[in-house]
């Protein structure tokens, strides 16, 4: 099983940096082309520079070119069920790209009581005279032209900075259906922008939402209706450069605006890289990140967000906040880091990064190990945590997940590998007695030096054979992370279906991981079936991450429903209802995906009274005038 | 808001309830013996393997909370872990149930024999025993408790539905008898101590034990929410300590939910009626003893009639709880570190409890007699007084039992009347079952009292004292009030009502209902009425009145209408005993109480006191000799304050506050109006 699947182990830079490329190229492969060297420009804001293509970075500034207005990602890649009913994953951007996925229609029958007759297309094109008429501060317009920074208060370009990715928003976009959208789009360039930006914005009394990858899932892209002021959304795309690279102390500076994969991929190209891969990675921004308090799936190994910022710039009505230098930890105070983190833009734009970089690691591996049921695998999970041997990232899928990541395998090309996988089913359902509809996978990824990882790889599956597990081979494992990948695509093959559904989130203490699995999940079948649901709701679970002290557990869920009149709000009754017994077994808010307005109303519940009021006094200090109107966290 | 949900205006009438089913009807036409032996599958919970009693106890000793607690023990008592640990392990030991098959299947044997002399038939609502038997949720089976037969009889009924049996929490006394303890045992009972206050080993190897069952599913946890058998026949006030239990893992968010199912067995006819008569006369009560079993052999030789046993509709604790507890309480600190429950917990546990109760009575069978033993105490005691030729003329009886009929069906009451007889035949039928209590002659029925006793020939009079006479009457007076007391729940509130409208100075609303609010508040440990419900409870009784028609409620005032006098009449005598009988044992405080008096004590004192003055004539509820009514009524003068328990050396003393008990006895009888503090406005 420990087969080497990448090879390596030269030391050469080049070699590493290609294999890394062609790793993460294998659940992302973005365009790579040779010539996006590290800019450490500086910035001119003027109009005729910003028009210059940007070869190599992934966001244009227009991004409807390349990506769906109504849906997840890219234009060209998506789910489709073809003339002979099988589901094909089109484009060429991903491993499953182009590729016949046999399973998908058999599972989407029998988990929802989908039926390919039953179509719900969305809406095709987006009409702009849908879209309410913009309200333009004409003062705060005419001194922004005069600063050259771009701008656009087109239809499309303000509908596409109106949401994120939350179920009823991309829905009622599918409708054709726009509430309150931005005003006007602006697309600084770099921090001195942003400054002019938020002045503007403060003379004139305008409301200013900043907007990174787009990616939010907690309704915080969302404009107040209530907001009568002209809104800007500020995009920070197009703050993308990684600005200097210190390899003395291991350190990158970058522009906020840079999206994941960008950064990623720049970095790799120096041999180095951040090591932080939140699944949305490719779209979402180190801004955004910073903003929500993101994580990574290989935290494991190079922390969280809050673990890898060294230095944050941030543009806020009061002026510009930032750390004086950038030794690696302070006595000085609260950190004024953990004010700026999880703000949800509600305080300020953050223009600037400084983040800790790794040289890129020499050896990869996936790996994964079934277990007989989930108690089996979550005690193998606490006891990796425990041992503090987890590798760079160890999730554990439920019985459900299993089978859907199984209905996702693509057409095996030869008899022999789909007789491997006969053999190997048997193996563990007939010989080891596993039940098919118990058992559960952990999907492993490995980095570091060869030899480490090969060590490290059998400590862990060591630790798993006490508990039951077998090691399933590296294929299981990674299908299992390309699976993070293209959920979201998936979302929107089910909507085309009448399938409805989204994920969340939580982390919670190990010994109530069981309790939370069985009892939200039980919760989501319930509230389906009391709210009229007509068919059984897919209600499954896996973990994440582990720390040493808790887990963190990722929920999905999905219904058809056909039968229900409003089913968006059904599905956002359900998921109250989800979160609250959450909550009720001893869950957080949430792990990563922040509060946004979404969670709003149990803010005060979590943090208390005082909680609320020191964060309320830090807005009323930062921003009086709520210039950062987007009303999220408080 | 929260209490109205769990209170809904309850119109019973609407509910549907399901048909019974006579069990023993197959016994009598097929072999008891293949029936014992018979294949035995029940579904189990989610599919799971059956636990062996051994499993079930190593996995007690290896819980975090029990480790918890026995190292605490050990820290406090500088015993050593080992030392605490074997100690725990006997206590579960002790405790354990061991449920065997064969054992069952030698019950299932010997009760079909047994139930077949005792009993007409067995009724069961089948399809309730279905409800509970789709095991989603672990289950907990709450069964009304009136007597020793109670669990045995569960556990016969599961068997012969083939459903999975349940573990049944049973008081240590039965442990006593050596070899039925044991058979018990096998048969799913576990032993606990009948007190263990300040015990924390006992207390977590007990709690852990039945949580342990419980959130494995292994089987249904079975109690008694009454905590023992009412004498009475009245619900008991019930108990918390294992409700609070049972309902911690559904809190902890241990398991999903949890499925209590209130179960209400009722007798025609109580095995132990006399002995709960005697022994609440002061006869105490034989200790169990196996010797004692065989001896209350000839009660076989009788006809006790049937039994109707009604599995109630399963109620989801997180139902219950939605909205009443915040289960996020248990986030900071560990689970299995035991706390005592917060007071949002208890007062949630206990209006659970008091619902449950209500739950069970509601489902009870209600047989014909007990119409009519209701309406012969009160002719009994009319006669008393009036000094009239003794007992009703049969016919009589028969048209006011069929006037009670009609009224008991209207407030919704679970009444056992077969409708294609003739009521003559089944008032006949019903006195001939009780011959024990009743008395036909010349065509007027009584109660079998018998002025100057029953003597038998060749006794001399002599050796009968008046005491004596008087308290041989009472036992059948008891006896006969226990049958009525099976339905006072059905017209409690009416009642209460009634007796408020006579009590209160004028016809105003408010008036009546601080007159109400006082009386309920006074009886609130004599009978069910759930805590902080007055207001919903005088809706009630005032919606039903007004039903029947004996009532007009305006916007300001109630008004008993012409025919509503004999509903109001009747009512009021219904509940006259006891407010009689509160008002002697606040005049026994008053008069009689010394300064040491100890509350053991008590009971004896003002049972003397009470005798006194029946035998003097000042009295004329011979019911009120009931030990139960005067410890309910002791313990609602604590409640309200106007005793106090003074802890001193041995145990503890009554201090009165006459002048407070004085007030309460005149308010009670009517002679001082009812204070507007003592209960919530309406």
């Amino acid at each position: 099983m420990a087969s080497n699947s990448s090879g390596g182990g030269s030391s050469d830079r080049q070699r590493i940096a290609q294999q890394r490329l062609r790793i993460i190229a294998g659940h992302l492969q973005g365009p790579v082309d040779g010539d996006s060297a590290i800019l450490a420009a500086e910035c001119k804001a003027q109009g005729s520079k910003t028009d210059v293509c940007r070869e190599g970075k992934t966001v244009p500034r227009r991004r409807q070119e390349i990506m769906k207005w109504n849906g997840w990602g890219y234009s060209d890649s998506k789910f489709l069920f073809n003339k002979k009913g099988q589901a094909e994953f089109t484009g060429k951007r991903y491993r499953l790209s182009g590729m016949i996925i046999p399973g998908l229609k058999d599972w989407m029958e029998g988990t929802f009581g989908a039926n390919l007759q039953h179509k719900t297309p969305a809406t095709p094109l987006l009409t702009s005279s849908a879209v309410q008429p913009a309200t333009l501060n004409k003062a705060f317009l005419e001194e922004l032209k005069s600063t050259g920074i771009p701008f656009s208060h087109d239809a499309e370009d303000r509908v596409f900075r109106a949401h994120g990715h939350c179920l009823h928003e991309i829905f009622a976009l599918r409708e054709g259906k726009f509430g309150r959208v931005p005003d006007m789009v602006v697309w600084p360039n770099c921090h001195n922008d942003v400054v002019k930006i938020v002045e503007l914005a403060c003379k004139h009394n305008v409301c200013v939402i900043p907007y990174g990858g787009g990616t939010s899932v907690s309704s915080a892209l969302e404009c107040p209706p209530e907001e009568t002021r002209s809104i800007v959304s500020l995009d920070t795309s197009q703050m993308n450069r990684i600005l200097w690279i210190d390899e003395k102390n291991l350190t990158a500076h970058v522009e906020a605006g840079i999206v994941g994969q960008d950064l990623e991929r720049l970095l790799n190209e120096s041999g180095y890289c951040t090591g932080h891969e939140p699944d949305s990675m490719e779209f979402s921004s180190l801004g955004g990140w910073v903003a929500t308090r993101a994580s990574g799936m290989k935290k494991n190994i190079y922390g969280n967000i809050e673990d890898l910022v060294i230095h944050i710039r941030m543009v806020t009505p009061r002026g510009v906040i930032e750390k004086s230098c950038q030794g690696p930890r302070m006595s000085t105070g609260p950190d004024i880091h953990h004010f700026i983190m999880g703000s949800e833009g509600t305080l300020g734009v953050v223009t600037e990064v400084t983040m800790k970089i790794r040289p890129m690691p020499e050896y990869q591996k996936y790996g994964s190990v079934v277990f007989p049921n989930f108690e089996q695998g979550v005690a193998c999970l606490r006891e990796v945590a425990k041992q503090r041997c987890a590798p760079a990232s160890i999730r554990l899928m439920d019985n459900e997940q299993f089978k859907f990541g199984h209905a996702l395998k693509p057409q095996v090309s030869s008899i022999f590998t789909s007789f491997l996988d006969g053999l190997k089913t048997f193996y563990i359902t007939k010989f080891k007695g596993f039940d098919p509809n118990r058992l559960c996978v952990a999907t492993l990824l490995f980095e570091g030096d060869r030899e480490k990882v090969l060590q490290h790889e059998k400590q862990v599956y060591d630790i798993a054979a006490k508990f039951g597990g077998l090691a399933a081979g590296e294929d299981n494992g990674q299908r299992g992370y390309m699976l993070t990948f293209v959920i979201a695509y998936l979302r929107d093959l089910g909507m085309d279906y009448y399938v409805i559904g989204e994920s969340f989130e939580t982390s919670v203490p190990w010994d109530r991981v069981l309790d939370i699995c069985r009892n939200v999940k039980a919760r989501i079948i319930q509230e389906c079936k009391d709210k009229g649901v007509q068919f059984p709701p897919l209600s499954t679970c896996r973990v994440t991450q582990t720390y040493d002290t808790g887990a963190c557990v990722y929920f999905y869920f999905a219904f058809n429903y056909r039968g229900l009149s409003d089913p968006v709000h059904v599905y956002e009754q359900v998921e109250h209802a989800a979160r609250e017994e959450i909550l009720a077994n001893g869950g957080s808010l949430s792990h990563h995906h922040g509060v946004g307005k979404l969670r709003k109303e149990w803010m005060r519940d979590t943090v208390s009274n005082v909680g609320v009021g020191m964060l309320k006094s830090v807005k009323d200090y930062v921003d009086p005038d709520n210039i950062f109107g987007n009303r999220n966290l408080l | 808001m929260a209490t109205e949900a769990i209170y809904p205006h309850r119109d019973p009438m609407l509910k549907k309830r399901d048909d019974f089913e006579d069990m023993l009807e197959e016994r009598r036409n097929s072999s008891d013996l293949r029936y014992a032996l018979r294949c035995y599958t029940p579904v189990l919970y989610k599919g799971l393997a059956p636990c062996k009693a051994s499993m079930l106890k190593s996995m007690v000793l290896q819980s975090d909370q029990l480790h918890h607690v026995i190292g605490q023990v050990s820290r406090e008592t500088g015993r050593a872990a080992d030392d605490v640990q074997e100690e725990a392990s006997a206590i579960l030991e002790e405790m354990a149930h061991c449920l065997q098959l064969s054992t069952v299947r030698f019950f299932a044997f010997t009760l079909s024999k047994v139930f077949k002399t005792l009993f007409r038939s067995i009724c069961v609502n089948e399809e309730g025993i279905q409800r509970q038997a789709i095991q989603e949720h672990p289950v907990v089976l709450l069964p009304s408790h009136r007597s020793y037969m109670d669990f045995l009889l569960m556990s016969y009924i599961l068997y012969t539905y083939d459903i999975a049996l349940p573990v049944i929490a049973a008081g240590m006394d039965f442990m006593g008898m050596k070899f039925v303890g044991e058979m018990l045992r096998m048969s799913g009972a576990f032993f606990i101590r009948r007190s263990f206050g300040g015990d924390k080993l006992y207390w977590s190897v007990f709690s852990e034990y039945v949580k342990t069952m419980l959130k494995n599913g292994f089987a249904p946890v079975e109690f008694f929410l009454e905590g023992t058998r009412s004498r009475t026949s009245k619900s008991l006030t019930p108990k918390l300590g294992l409700l609070n239990i049972v309902m911690d893992p559904y809190l902890k968010g241990e398991v999903y939910d949890i499925n209590v199912v209130p179960v209400s067995i009722s007798y025609e006819r109580i095995l132990e009626e006399a002995l709960y008569a005697r022994e609440m006369l002061g006869v105490p009560k034989p200790k169990e003893s196996t010797s004692g079993l065989f001896k209350a052999r000839k009660v076989l030789s009788e006809d006790y009639g049937s039994i109707h046993v009604y599995f109630g509709q399963p109620v989801s604790v997180r139902s219950l709880a939605q909205g009443r507890v915040n289960r996020c309480q248990f986030n900071l600190v560990p689970r299995h570190i035991p706390r005592r429950p917060s007071e949002e917990i208890q007062s949630f546990v206990n209006d659970s409890a008091y619902r449950l109760v209500r739950a069970q009575e509601e489902n009870m069978v209600l047989k014909p007699w007990v119409l009519l033993a209701s309406l012969l105490l009160q002719n009994h005691h009319q006669d008393q007084t009036a000094g009239q030729k003794r007992g009703m003329v049969l016919e009589e009886l028969t048209a006011q039992a069929v006037w009670l009929r009609d009224m008991f069906r209207e407030y919704g009451a679970f009444l056992h009347w077969p409708d294609h007889v003739p009521p003559s035949e089944v008032v006949s039928s019903s006195l001939s079952l009780h011959r024990g209590l009743v008395r036909v002659c010349e065509g007027r029925v009584q109660l079998a009292v018998e002025q100057g006793g029953q003597v038998k020939p060749g006794e001399p009079h002599s050796t009968v004292t008046p005491e004596e006479e008087l308290l041989s009457q009472a036992v059948i007076v008891l006896s006969c009030a226990s049958y009525r007391n099976q339905g006072l729940h059905v017209f409690l509130r009416p009642a209460l009502l009634a007796s408020a409208i006579n009590a209160a100075s004028s016809n105003l609303k408010q008036e009546v209902f601080n007159s109400f609010s006082f009386l309920r508040n006074m009886f609130s440990n004599e009978f069910i009425l759930c805590p902080g419900a007055t207001v919903q409870d005088f809706e009630e009784a005032c919606y039903l009145l007004v039903k029947t028609g004996a009532l007009q409620v305006t916007q300001q005032e109630l008004l008993v209408t012409e025919r509503g006098q004999r509903t109001v009449a009747f009512l009021t005598s219904m509940l006259d005993p006891f407010l009689q009988g509160y008002q002697v044992v606040c005049r026994f405080l008053c008069e009689e109480a010394t300064e040491n008096l100890t509350e053991k004590q008590f009971v004896p004192a003002v049972r003397k006191f009470i005798i006194k003055h029946l035998l003097a004539g000042r009295l004329r509820y011979t019911e009120v000799l009931s030990s139960d009514l005067q410890k309910n009524s002791l313990a609602a003068l604590l409640r309200l304050g106007a005793v106090q328990k003074i802890k001193a050396a041995e145990q503890g003393t009554l201090k009165v506050n006459k002048v407070m008990v004085n007030s309460l006895e005149d308010t009670l009888g009517g002679r001082l109006p009812t204070q507007k503090a003592v209960g919530a406005r309406l």
